[in-house]
């Protein structure tokens, strides 16, 4: 909604300056954007005068032109209008000027090699209108080469953002309501100006009956012989002044109504309709030829006004080319009608329109206000136009009563804590156009029309604390008390495992919760997408079922900006379904290349799968898993190298999946079309990490220590080739507790081994919480790991 | 007597001469050998009467220990000088880099987030979560944006059916309904959480971080809310005054609602927040709406509060001076790694929100 002083002047008297004013809408809700077409600016564009033209000695289309810019001011400017013509008088804007349309700022530029100092302007650029075909033509011989060519510069509009609940504030009547509400001024009581009124509206105006009429009142006046013109200057300045381009008299007066009192009006002209107005549903498939220079077909059940040929417009959206008025118009019907706004907005959606009025009937509009809106508007037609206006006709509901709301005096400190006298409720609700009884301590709060936001005691309460000022309630400081945890245990894991990965040397990323369609199925290996109806791209359009996919596609970025050698991960959402609640939060990390690339001291060697191994594990167990709870299996998913990953699973290898790490698959990373392959991740699904029992977690187990002679035994046994030995861990340790650990420090391939077999070294470590083990007691255990191990294995100790 | 003498002499002239440790031990063996010049006057002792025998006794073993000494002082000596030539040998060029470890970088996202919870935990905030695929009743209407609510206007909604039934939430403010819903009052929470909107341009990104604060109570006014983000924002910026303003504003699901502005000035081309005459809007807050609490079967006669929203990426570009939010979503390992915190400095109420 945009503001001017002068305008405002006319609804409210006051002396207040332009920043008291701009300060006490802020105050009271009315949020200031900004001070738009400030003097010094948009002062700048001149009224110039095209004194010859040369063409551009490099480009066919280009002119060179003397522009004349006042007293003896002359500049080059090059031009490419096909309008551009010695004797022309335009705009010019010099550089250092801003362009309203593209806020582009004007600098001495060379144009094809030829100097151009500022630019000439076509309505387009300077946001007068759409034609954008060549320069302003100012033919007004009034005109003042080098004069502003805004007129009133010093004016300054103010850009209000009106919230969607105040519609009232959608016409500057509304605003000086407010303001002077607000103590700003007084406001000024509607002119009921006299006019005669001869005969009854004669053309007939029905509202159909129907489910969903979207219409429910239609007032209108038939004015005659009326002579449509251009509109005089101080209207065409407020047309302007709202950023609108002035079309014919009658036009901007009903435009002029709908910015000064809220209240949008239609004028037809009356010739042009086919015998008789019917206000009514539309039928599936009818069509009609807006005012936007577009064709709409529409839906059933569209709020129409017709006459007995089809669709004239969109009642309370758009007119339609049909019935439109022109210069030529002699006879013209005024539409002041009430639509639902429900209806408008569902209708407007549907066929995405937007338009002023549109956006106010949405809004609410005050029903009461079709008269006032009608007697300003055929008052001002009289004034500019001339004619004869008949009596207003009024079909469907004449008389909107007001509601009315019971307001406790109590409430207003219960909500806010402040308390407010019971004047001081009085002043302000009077002032915003509410009645007020009291009686008992309870207000009987009239609602005015105008107000469709207010419709219970609270609403009350926001107004008389928008007016009364929210600088005037005190800060309570919080109370430093705690009486529940701040995180559950799923929280708190969260934040360790972050932390414990970032640890581990990953950057964490956060990327979007959704993943190119691509590249999810890549990962999934399959089609089940959750798809977004309106993704923001199409790259970005399937919820995420992998943290890999957006991660992957990162780290390629990375590579590709010379950055191989990193790590990265995220902890967010993966997603499994449509339905709220289908989702889970994982870890998802990545590292790539080489690890000591340009190390002094270490060897240079690639990532690989025992480092993801390393992180995974250990990440594991500093967020409360113990090693031996963990059970690490070959098993795999699609998106890993299938003979270089793993899981791992709690407590058995059937066990809730916590973890998966491995080499990201080969062919995914081919598609993906990474120059760096060697390329590794994990996945940590926090949601199956359990919760331990409270007590268990915080009282450790009884420390027991032995002080008796540790003995050490390798061995060496010769497997199969595919034996897993991450089992023998366990089998070993189950064998006798006097076992207090199993390495595995070699393992070995090729040689003098046959191809299907390899070697490994085990050392163990065995010691009694009782006493010094013997030569016996050793070998014993030493015989039973042999056997033990062959018989699980296959394999043969090396002798 | 003179025999001692003599040895004596013969001792600290070749002493003087002794240039290696075998040498030393020659010399050793010279004087204490078996039949070293020491050992043979000891042997001479039982040829003495008594009476001599006590005076030489005490001479010659004066002149024993004397030796002795300068014997082992020297072995010492020549210890200590192989000790050091051999570290001075292992000397290392203590210059060269240490070596490569790799350092990971905390989102700054996820550290502000700690950063909010540690302020809100001291004032008895919990955190609560919800899903980031919401029912249409939940996002909206339950917030007293019934469909064509021209507010729904402001939130460009990802859609997940063609019905609009189940979507990406626009905002936290869904987890006030399914906390209110499933609890009983009072409610204390805050929400941390990712939002997401179809917009997307230098400001807006399509999804951002937004954080909902609720508190119903039987007694809490706008004074508390006042309080409450008073304190927080200063505790956030970590500064003692905060310039604050509450405007009047609109949103369904509170009345009355506000917009809150903080003071900043710019100097050196830093934001400086909590003074100055420039404002910024940081945050939408207000009364819960009792339709909210009658939607959730919450008894507005009986309960009442406030809740408020802000945008979390929004607050970590202020408090870091980062320019753009698009770059937060971006992966730029670079970024990262300049923005990013290092995982051990965790935001605490006892230790400090930063280093």
């Amino acid at each position: 909604m945009i503001l001017t002083i002068s305008w405002l002047k006319n609804h409210l008297k006051t002396s207040a300056s332009l920043d008291d004013i701009i300060d006490k809408l802020t105050k009271i809700g009315l949020e200031v954007e900004g001070i738009k077409d400030s003097s010094g600016a948009i002062s700048e564009f001149k009224i110039a005068k095209i004194l010859k033209t040369e063409n551009h000695p490099n480009a066919d289309k280009l002119k060179i032109c003397d522009v004349s810019i006042g007293g003896s001011l002359v500049v080059k400017v090059v031009c490419g209008a096909k309008n551009a013509r010695s004797g022309l008088i335009t705009v010019y804007a010099p550089p250092g000027a801003i362009i309203p349309k593209t806020k582009m700022k004007l600098k001495v530029a060379k144009i094809r090699g030829v100097e151009s100092k500022g630019m000439l302007c076509s309505e387009s650029e300077l946001n007068l209108s759409n034609e954008n075909a060549g320069i302003i033509e100012l033919k007004n011989k009034d005109v003042k080469i080098g004069k502003s060519f805004f007129k009133s510069p010093g004016e300054k509009a103010i850009d209000l953002s009106i919230t969607p609940n105040r519609p009232d504030c959608l016409g500057v009547r509304g605003i000086a309501r407010d303001l002077a509400a607000a103590g700003v001024g007084r406001l000024i009581k509607l002119k009921t100006s006299k006019f005669k009124q001869v005969s009854n509206q004669s053309i007939k105006v029905s509202i159909t009956k129907e489910k969903n009429q979207g219409c429910q009142a239609f007032a209108s006046c038939l004015i005659k012989g009326v002579k449509n013109q251009e509109s005089p200057k101080w209207l065409k300045d407020k047309i302007q002044s709202l950023g609108l381009k002035p079309i014919s008299a009658i036009v901007d007066i009903t435009n002029y109504v709908m910015f000064d009192l809220n209240r949008p009006l239609h004028a037809y002209d009356a010739d042009k309709i086919n015998k008789e107005i019917i206000v009514r549903n539309s039928k599936d498939g009818e069509s009609f030829s807006a005012l936007d220079d577009k064709k709409y077909i529409l839906k059933k059940d569209m709020c129409v006004i017709a006459d007995k040929s089809g669709v004239l417009g969109l009642g309370g959206i758009i007119g339609g080319t049909r019935s439109s008025t022109e210069l030529e118009t002699k006879n013209i019907l005024l539409e002041s009608a009430y639509f639902n706004p429900a209806s408008i907005r569902k209708t407007a959606k549907t066929l995405s329109i937007e338009t002023d009025a549109k956006y106010r009937f949405e809004r609410g509009i005050d029903p009461n206000s079709m008269i006032d809106g009608l007697k300003l508007a055929t008052e001002l037609i009289l004034k500019i136009c001339g004619g004869v206006a008949s009596k207003f006709s009024i079909s469907g509901k004449k008389n909107y009563k007001n509601k009315s709301i019971n307001l406790n005096s109590e409430k207003f400190k219960k909500v806010i804590g402040l308390t407010i006298r019971e004047s001081e409720t009085k002043k302000i609700l009077g002032n915003l156009g509410f009645n007020t009884k009291s009686s008992k301590k309870i207000f009987k709060v009239k609602i005015p029309t105008w107000r469709p936001d207010v419709s219970q005691d609270i609403d009350l309460v926001e107004e008389l604390i928008r007016i009364k000022g929210f600088d005037k309630i005190d800060f309570i400081e919080p109370e430093k008390m705690r009486t529940k945890e701040t995180l559950n245990f799923h929280q708190k894991l969260f934040h360790l495992s972050q932390r414990c990965v970032s640890n581990k040397g990953y950057h964490e990323a956060v990327t979007w919760s959704f993943t190119d369609q691509k590249i999810d199925e890549l990962i999934n290996d399959d089609k089940n997408f959750i798809s977004i109806l309106n993704p923001i791209s199409k790259d970005l359009n399937v919820l995420r079922r992998s943290i890999f996919s957006n991660l992957l596609f990162y780290l390629k970025k990375n590579h590709d900006r010379g950055f191989q050698d990193i790590a990265l991960f995220e902890i967010g959402p993966i997603f499994y379904g449509k339905k709220p609640g289908d989702q889970q939060i994982v870890i998802g990390a990545v590292k790539s290349g080489q690890l000591n690339k340009k190390s002094w001291s270490e060897k240079t060697r690639n990532v690989d799968i025992f480092d993801m191994k390393t992180d995974v594990i250990k990440t594991l167990k500093e967020i409360g898993i113990k090693e031996d709870e963990m059970f690490v299996s070959d098993k795999t998913k699609n998106c890993y190298h299938p003979g270089r990953s793993g899981s791992v699973n709690l407590n058995s290898m059937n066990g809730p999946i916590i973890a998966r790490f491995g080499e990201i698959h080969p062919s995914i990373i081919s598609k993906l079309d990474f120059k760096e392959k060697n390329i590794y991740g994990f996945e940590i699904f926090l949601k199956n990490i359990p919760e331990p029992e409270k007590k268990l977690r915080i009282s450790k187990e009884n420390y027991v220590f032995s002080d008796f002679q540790i003995s050490e035994r390798d061995f060496a046994f010769v497997l199969d080739k595919n034996y897993q030995v991450g089992k023998l861990d366990k089998i070993i340790r189950n064998l006798d507790k006097n076992i207090k650990s199993v390495d595995i420090f070699d393992v070995f391939q090729g040689g003098n081994l046959p191809d299907n077999k390899k070697s490994i070294a085990i050392n163990v470590s065995i010691q009694s919480d009782k006493k010094t083990l013997s030569d016996n007691d050793l070998n014993q255990i030493s015989e039973k790991i042999i056997k033990e191990v062959e018989n699980k294995t296959g394999g043969n100790i090396r002798s | 007597m003179s025999d001692l003498n003599i040895i004596v002499e013969s001792f600290e002239k070749k002493f003087s001469n002794i240039k290696s440790k075998e040498e030393l031990q020659n010399l050793k063996s010279e004087f204490f050998g078996k039949n070293g010049l020491i050992s043979s006057e000891f042997k001479k002792m039982n040829t003495l009467n008594p009476e001599d025998r006590k005076t030489f006794a005490k001479s010659l073993n004066d002149i024993k220990n004397q030796i002795t000494h300068q014997i082992e002082k020297r072995f010492k000596d020549f210890e200590n000088q192989t000790i050091n030539e051999k570290l001075k040998s292992e000397k290392v060029d203590v210059t060269l880099p240490t070596k490569i470890t790799h350092n990971g970088k905390i989102h700054p996202v996820s550290q502000v987030i700690d950063e909010i919870s540690s302020i809100f935990s001291e004032i008895g905030f919990s955190v609560a979560e919800g899903p980031d695929v919401e029912s249409e009743y939940n996002n909206f209407t339950a917030l007293n944006t019934p469909e064509n609510h021209p507010a729904r206007d402001m939130h460009d909604t990802f859609y997940l059916d063609k019905n609009k039934k189940t979507l990406l939430r626009t905002h936290t403010s869904p987890v006030q309904i399914r906390t209110m819903s499933n609890g009983k009052p009072p409610f204390k929470i805050i929400v941390p959480g990712r939002t997401y909107r179809c917009d997307s341009d230098q400001t807006h990104a399509p999804m951002f971080h937004q954080l909902e604060g609720l508190h119903i109570d039987k007694n809490i006014t706008m004074g508390h809310l006042k309080g409450c983000l008073n304190y927080f924002i200063r505790e956030f910026f970590e500064v003692k005054k905060i310039k604050m303003r509450f405007r009047p504003s609109h949103f369904p699901f509170t009345e009355p609602s506000a917009e809150v502005d903080i003071g900043y000035k710019v100097e050196n081309d830093k934001i400086v927040i909590g003074e100055g005459d420039k404002w910024l809007e940081i945050l939408g807050c207000g009364m819960v709406h009792p339709n909210v609490l009658k939607n959730t079967n919450v008894d507005p006669s009986k309960f009442q509060g406030f809740a408020f929203g802000m945008g979390i990426d929004r607050l970590a570009m202020l408090k870091y001076g980062i320019n753009d939010l698009r770059a937060f979503f971006e992966t730029d390992y670079r970024w990262l790694n300049h923005f990013g915190f290092d995982p051990l400095d965790i935001p605490t109420n006892y230790r400090g929100l930063s280093r």
